[in-house]
């Protein structure tokens, strides 16, 4: 229970951390009344206005106000184009949770068989030839991959499209474009390119896990028992490897957050990512102080349900914590 | 003594040239390393100096295609800036913006793992806090929030000016943590032995013996993490430089010249992009091997 409260507090305090560099970044980039008024304004309407912002509070009633709207969600207006930055947020969020969930589909669509293959064919060619790719993989810069994968698909060969985002289709209250064929054709160099840094990890790893499930004793006996391979490989062995599997898939999905600003640049994704980089362009602070305080949530949120699947998972945390 | 140093030199030397890869990845890593370092003898050409450019010369391809220049190797961009000169003095930035930013990670990584870990306590407590909340957020994304709220607060041709600094600072933020929690650990192990105990009998004083003792006998982990932060470093750079949160395009890094080129892509002028890009990874992937090897070489349980 110790350990519980103790990550709790241990969050909330991250979370105030998080506000204030949010809340900084608020205060000494430029003046919010400048911002805000035209050339014409007199001196006196400006100190009205300043007054009524309460800019001349001290500056903890100020940060106590910051993190009283930010928990409503309420961040202000976006200095560039003047529309509450929540609502801006909102409106580009599906774009990058799609984003997120075709990619890590298509890693585990790529990583699942692969892993297996070379797992069981440990010292074949083709195993060599995966292994070798998926360190290229690994190591090639994202936004590389994007660039030459344009430069293949879009600009030498123009089967595909380089930029933006295809049809989309109204569901459960936001628009996807996974489920119109455009839509696809559009999502899949993006998803590819944000896919591949975490498909060489989970590859590696069921092809670490097969070696060591297929030299246990219980394969050797479905082997003695006679039944198919396929069987063997797939319902047998593969099951075993994906507890490691789904943890690692897990811890990575926050990164796959901050992956996918790079991705959504490459390719003019309309994302939170490009949302962000806009934001830094125009000198748009209370976008930037929102992304930050929303994106330190999300990360807080992640860690804390993850250490907390991982305490009622091991016994081992649980006495330590008493 | 001299014999076992004579020993050790001799292992290195034997394990090194026994691996093929490590060896090719090492001549690869000098090659580039000099040519980039030196950029200004082995360019043919000024590529950021106006005066020298000649638009006649603009969307050369490379010289072994057709209608290319001979002394335009890898071919000119939009503005008839030679590929090959831009990409050694690109080089030159992600190289120094690289090792700089390992460097610094590495300065203050070590001496709060070392504060930390030998004196424990309050500094112990806040640190690895820090360390703890720092290390749960990918290091691309702090690099990234870190100069986007710099590029915000500074003016834009402060930032330009600033930007290889700026850059160090933001990688060397992001990466510190992984140094100061190997180096914590390690140094609570050290601390427990019975030299560092005589060390304390002798009276010598707590900044001597973690200068003297301490820190020779953790260097080895920190040596290999920094060989292996070098690829990860270049490789941030180059991915904020591309972003626009790097180099400015008056002095492009190899991210900066990929953004530049990738805006003309579609005009069919492929090796602006394609030259540096291969650059890049063959840097990147030529320290990751060599950091791989060493790595392996530094733990015996693995050879």
């Amino acid at each position: 229970m110790l350990y519980i409260v103790t990550r709790l507090l241990q969050a909330l305090v991250v979370m105030l951390g998080v506000a204030l560099v949010g809340f900084l970044t608020f205060q000494y980039v430029g003046d919010p009344v400048l911002a805000m008024v035209g050339q014409e304004t007199s001196i006196e309407d400006r100190e009205l206005l300043r007054e009524r912002l309460g800019l001349n509070d001290p500056i903890i009633v100020q940060f106590g106000r910051f993190v009283g709207r930010a928990v409503v969600g309420d961040f202000g207006l976006s200095y560039s184009n003047h529309r509450p930055v929540m609502e801006l947020i909102a409106e580009r969020a599906p774009a990058t949770l799609e984003l997120v969930i075709a990619s890590g589909i298509l890693a585990l669509a790529l990583a699942i068989p692969l892993g297996v293959y070379t797992g069981i064919k440990r010292f074949g060619a083709a195993s060599q030839v995966i292994l070798a790719l998926s360190v290229i993989g690994v190591s090639i810069p994202s936004f590389l991959l994007g660039v030459l994968l344009i430069l293949v698909f879009s600009v030498w060969f123009t089967v595909l499209p380089s930029f933006g985002r295809g049809e989309t289709l109204s569901l459960f209250g936001a628009d996807w474009s996974l489920f119109t064929p455009n839509g696809l054709a559009y999502v899949i160099m993006p998803a590819f390119v944000l896919c591949m840094f975490q498909m060489g990890v989970i590859l590696r790893l069921i092809r670490a896990e097969m070696l060591e499930v297929l030299n246990t004793d219980y394969i050797r006996f479905a082997w003695a028992r006679g039944l198919k391979p396929s069987s063997i490989y797939f319902k047998h062995a593969l099951r075993n490897t994906l507890v490691p599997v789904i943890t690692a898939v897990g811890l990575q999905l926050s990164s796959l957050f901050a992956f996918s600003i790079i991705t959504e640049r490459v390719f003019q994704w309309p994302g939170m990512g490009q949302l962000l980089l806009q934001a830094i362009e125009n000198t748009d602070v209370p976008m930037l102080a929102a992304y930050l305080v929303i994106v330190g949530l999300f990360f807080v949120l992640t860690n804390l349900v993850i250490d907390l699947i991982y305490f009622a998972v091991d016994p081992r945390i649980r006495s330590a914590g008493r | 003594m001299i014999a076992a140093l004579e020993r050790i030199r001799s292992d290195f030397w034997y394990s090194f040239l026994k691996s093929p890869i490590t060896v090719v990845s090492a001549i690869v890593v000098i090659v580039l390393v000099t040519g980039c370092m030196f950029a200004e003898i082995f360019a043919p050409h000024t590529p950021f100096d106006p005066a020298t450019l000649d638009i006649m010369s603009n969307q050369l391809p490379p010289a072994w295609e057709k209608g290319g220049d001979p002394s335009y190797l890898l071919g000119t961009d939009i503005q008839g800036r030679d590929v090959f000169s831009a990409i050694l003095y690109g080089g030159r930035i992600s190289i120094i913006v690289g090792l700089g930013a390992v460097a610094l990670s590495v300065l203050i990584g070590v001496t709060a793992g070392l504060v930390a870990g030998y004196y424990g306590g309050v500094a112990d407590a806040v640190l690895m806090r820090i360390a703890e909340i720092q290390f749960s957020f990918p290091p691309i994304l702090l690099a990234l929030l870190f100069n986007g709220v710099l590029k915000t607060i500074l003016a834009p041709q402060a930032f330009e000016h600033a930007a290889v600094p700026i850059l160090i600072l933001a990688i060397a933020f992001a990466g510190w943590v992984q140094y100061a929690r190997v180096v914590r650990a390690s140094t609570l192990v050290e601390r427990e032995k019975e030299y560092i105990q005589a060390g304390q009998t002798l009276g010598f004083s707590s900044l001597y013996i973690v200068r003297k003792h301490v820190l020779p006998n953790i260097l080895g982990p920190v040596l290999v993490i920094s060989m292996l932060q070098i690829a990860v470093a270049i490789v941030t750079e180059a991915t904020l430089s591309f972003l626009g949160l790097g180099t400015p395009l008056t002095e492009p890094s190899l991210g900066a010249l990929i953004q530049a080129g990738g805006e003309f892509l579609f005009s069919g002028i492929w090796w602006v992009v394609v030259f540096p890009g291969v650059t890049l990874l063959v840097l990147v992937v030529a320290f990751n091997l060599l950091a791989d090897w060493f790595r392996d070489y530094l733990n015996p349980r693995l050879r």
